[in-house]
């Protein structure tokens, strides 16, 4: 009697993600009802136990070095630490002058255009790419991991070539000149007013070949028959595109611009090792900012509170995602 | 590019072919040109470099710069190369990948075949990990290590890498497991079946291409972190990035691009072997978690 029972809530359960949300509430009864309808004895007691054993250690990690370190820096944001941290509470003090800083400004600043234009090149050109490449493409499996292997490299490694690629005395502007064109200029990573430009031309070629896949896999993704359908109807391939392809690449460009927009936000390496922060501080950003001002200039309270500022924008945008994510899904 | 995108394979005529092929090409020579010249410019001597074009193939060909950057470069004060850096990486990455990859399988499992009410605000709290700038954990992560008694010290950086790759491979192998028909873990159960005899032989078994999602996706973070390195390691614990780093920003001396950039591919050397063997299973595997959930 119990079998049959069993096999057919589970098959709603495996039945895919579709049926999994829309049942969920019956799912899980039914994963409740599972060890109490067994006779409850030692044994499956301890069974019951088990699985929350084993999860426990990680949420512990979690719970410590993820969210008790957060309030351990939201704490020292609101006190007087310099070069360790000290207790005595200051209140808003270091946010305020956090916000008077010029070299704050200027890390917001940048990061704003930064980020602002990483994440539509990267989303541009990996959609583009995308859709290129989607079509029958002769050489589609040499061309790819020519566009993704700059994801397997360090941001240092990155940094290293490009930061030499584009020095005008000796790369890009210097071969130029060699090959006869002597006018030409380009020296965007020793000018204050374009070096972060360049910072967005390395983080581009190392992501967008990552976008690209992410696309790629949501095109392969949709259904034939409707694009058959719609060609039969005479919709032109503009209008395919258009009406009903890209807009089926919702949940791509979704995770493309939370991927982007985190990892633009915590970009360090990249600046560090393409520009480090300069000329002056032209590239400065929320991410150097805190790790020089709480490490070597000694003013931890102020980089506690950079910190914070990170954090609070990271988790605008994660946040309400998280949530309709999980909620959908169940 | 969007003229050459409304065309579908099926219509595509000759012209709009040819030009989306010169699309392509383009950005395969934008996405070669640097780290192919830094190739280039790796075997040459360094007269060649500083005052020849970068675009030219080497006249002299020499492996100095490499055996130079790997065996004497000087890095930080001392002119060990970066050999001792390469290996204290690799000491790090994989007891880092291991146990992260390890405790991420037995989480998914959990979350998944063994729910409990709340399992999904545990997730959450645990997924919200994965997006924290990590500048936010760093002051606090100094005191602990040191309280600990394993700052600047290789256990200290494994034990920040499981830490902080801990929420990714939960995620990847819940993703995975939650399509991974339940009824076969009921009625293995049924059959009596403890959890992890369940796990062992039947959820492991065919957890082969998320786990190498994971191990991908670890060991390429991992290998390729620098802000930790730099925060926490000190001389004998030091990752090949943050060793790199020293090497190309030292200000001593004459700059040795050659073996700067000798030095780089060696350390991009491993991650570009883990994704040349198994890159199409990163993406495949990778997509097939994400472009679903």
């Amino acid at each position: 009697m119990m079998r049959p029972h069993f096999s057919q809530n589970n098959e709603n359960l495996g039945a895919g993600i579709m049926v999994d949300q829309t049942n969920s509430s019956v799912a899980m009864a039914a994963d409740y009802a599972v060890p109490t309808a067994v006779k409850p004895d030692l044994r499956t007691r301890l069974q019951k136990l088990i699985p929350k054993l084993v999860l426990s250690p990680s949420l512990a990690l979690i719970l410590v070095f993820v969210y008790g370190f957060v309030i351990f820096s939201v704490y020292l944001s609101f006190t007087g630490s310099r070069i360790l941290p000290v207790y005595d509470w200051v209140g808003l003090e270091n946010y305020e002058k956090l916000f008077r800083l010029r070299n704050w400004s200027i890390a917001i600043k940048n990061l704003g255009i930064f980020a602002g234009l990483y994440i539509t090149v990267c989303t541009a050109i990996g959609l583009g790419l995308a859709i290129l490449l989607d079509q029958k493409i002769r050489g589609e499996g040499f061309l790819r991991p020519i566009f993704l292997y700059p994801m397997a490299l360090s941001f240092i490694v990155t940094g290293t070539a490009w930061k030499w690629f584009l020095d005008p005395g000796i790369g890009l502007e210097h071969t130029i000149h060699l090959w006869g064109w002597e006018s030409f200029e380009f020296d965007w990573i020793k000018n204050r007013d374009f070096a972060i430009y360049t910072v967005v031309i390395a983080a581009v070629w190392q992501t967008s070949g990552f976008v690209m896949a992410m696309f790629l896999a949501g095109l392969r993704g949709i259904d034939n028959e409707i694009l058959k359908a719609a060609q039969i109807d005479g919709a032109s391939n503009w209008n395919m595109y258009r009406r009903i392809i890209i807009p089926q690449l919702r949940p791509a460009f979704l995770s493309a611009f939370v991927i982007l927009s985190h990892l633009a936000i915590k970009s360090y390496d990249l600046v560090v090792a393409l520009t480090g922060g300069g000329p002056g501080r032209a590239t400065e950003l929320p991410a150097t900012f805190m790790y020089s001002y709480t490490f070597t200039r000694n003013q931890m309270g102020i980089g506690a509170s950079s910190a914070v500022i990170m954090l609070m924008t990271i988790a605008a945008i994660m946040v309400p995602y998280l949530y309709a994510e999980l909620r959908e899904k169940k | 590019m969007s003229v050459a995108s409304t065309e579908n394979a099926i219509s595509t005529g000759r012209i709009t072919r040819a030009f989306i092929y010169l699309v392509l090409i383009l950005f395969v020579t934008f996405y070669l040109l640097p780290f192919g010249i830094m190739v280039i410019n790796s075997v040459k001597p360094l007269s060649e470099i500083t005052g020849g074009n970068m675009m030219a193939l080497p006249q002299v060909f020499t492996l100095d710069p490499w055996f130079n950057a790997w065996n004497s470069a000087q890095i930080g004060v001392d002119p060990t190369g970066l050999k001792p850096y390469f290996w204290n990486s690799l000491k790090m990455v994989f007891p880092a990948v291991a146990i992260s990859t390890v405790l991420g399988a037995l989480n998914g499992y959990v979350l998944t075949k063994w729910r409990f009410r709340g399992d999904t605000l545990l997730f959450g709290l645990m997924l919200f990990a994965c997006f924290i700038p990590f500048q936010i954990v760093l002051i606090p992560m100094a005191r602990v290590l040191g309280f600990l008694g394993i700052s600047g010290s290789t256990p200290g950086l494994v034990l920040v890498h499981v830490v902080y790759g801990l929420s990714f491979t939960t995620l990847y192998f819940r993703n995975y497991y939650q399509v991974f028909p339940t009824e076969l873990v009921r009625a293995a159960q049924i059959d009596g079946a403890g959890f992890f005899r369940i796990f062992w032989r039947i959820m492991l078994p065919s957890s082969g291409p998320i786990i190498v999602v994971s191990v991908i996706w670890q060991f390429t973070n991992i290998w390729n972190d620098f802000l930790f390195g730099a925060s926490f390691a000190d001389q004998d614990s030091q990752p090949m990035t943050v060793a790199l780093n020293n090497l190309v920003s030292s200000s001593t001396g004459v700059k040795e691009y050659n073996v700067h950039f000798a030095g780089a591919i060696l350390a991009a050397l491993p991650t570009l072997l883990v994704y040349i063997v198994a890159g199409r299973y990163f993406v495949r595997g990778l997509m097939a978690g994400s472009v679903k959930g």
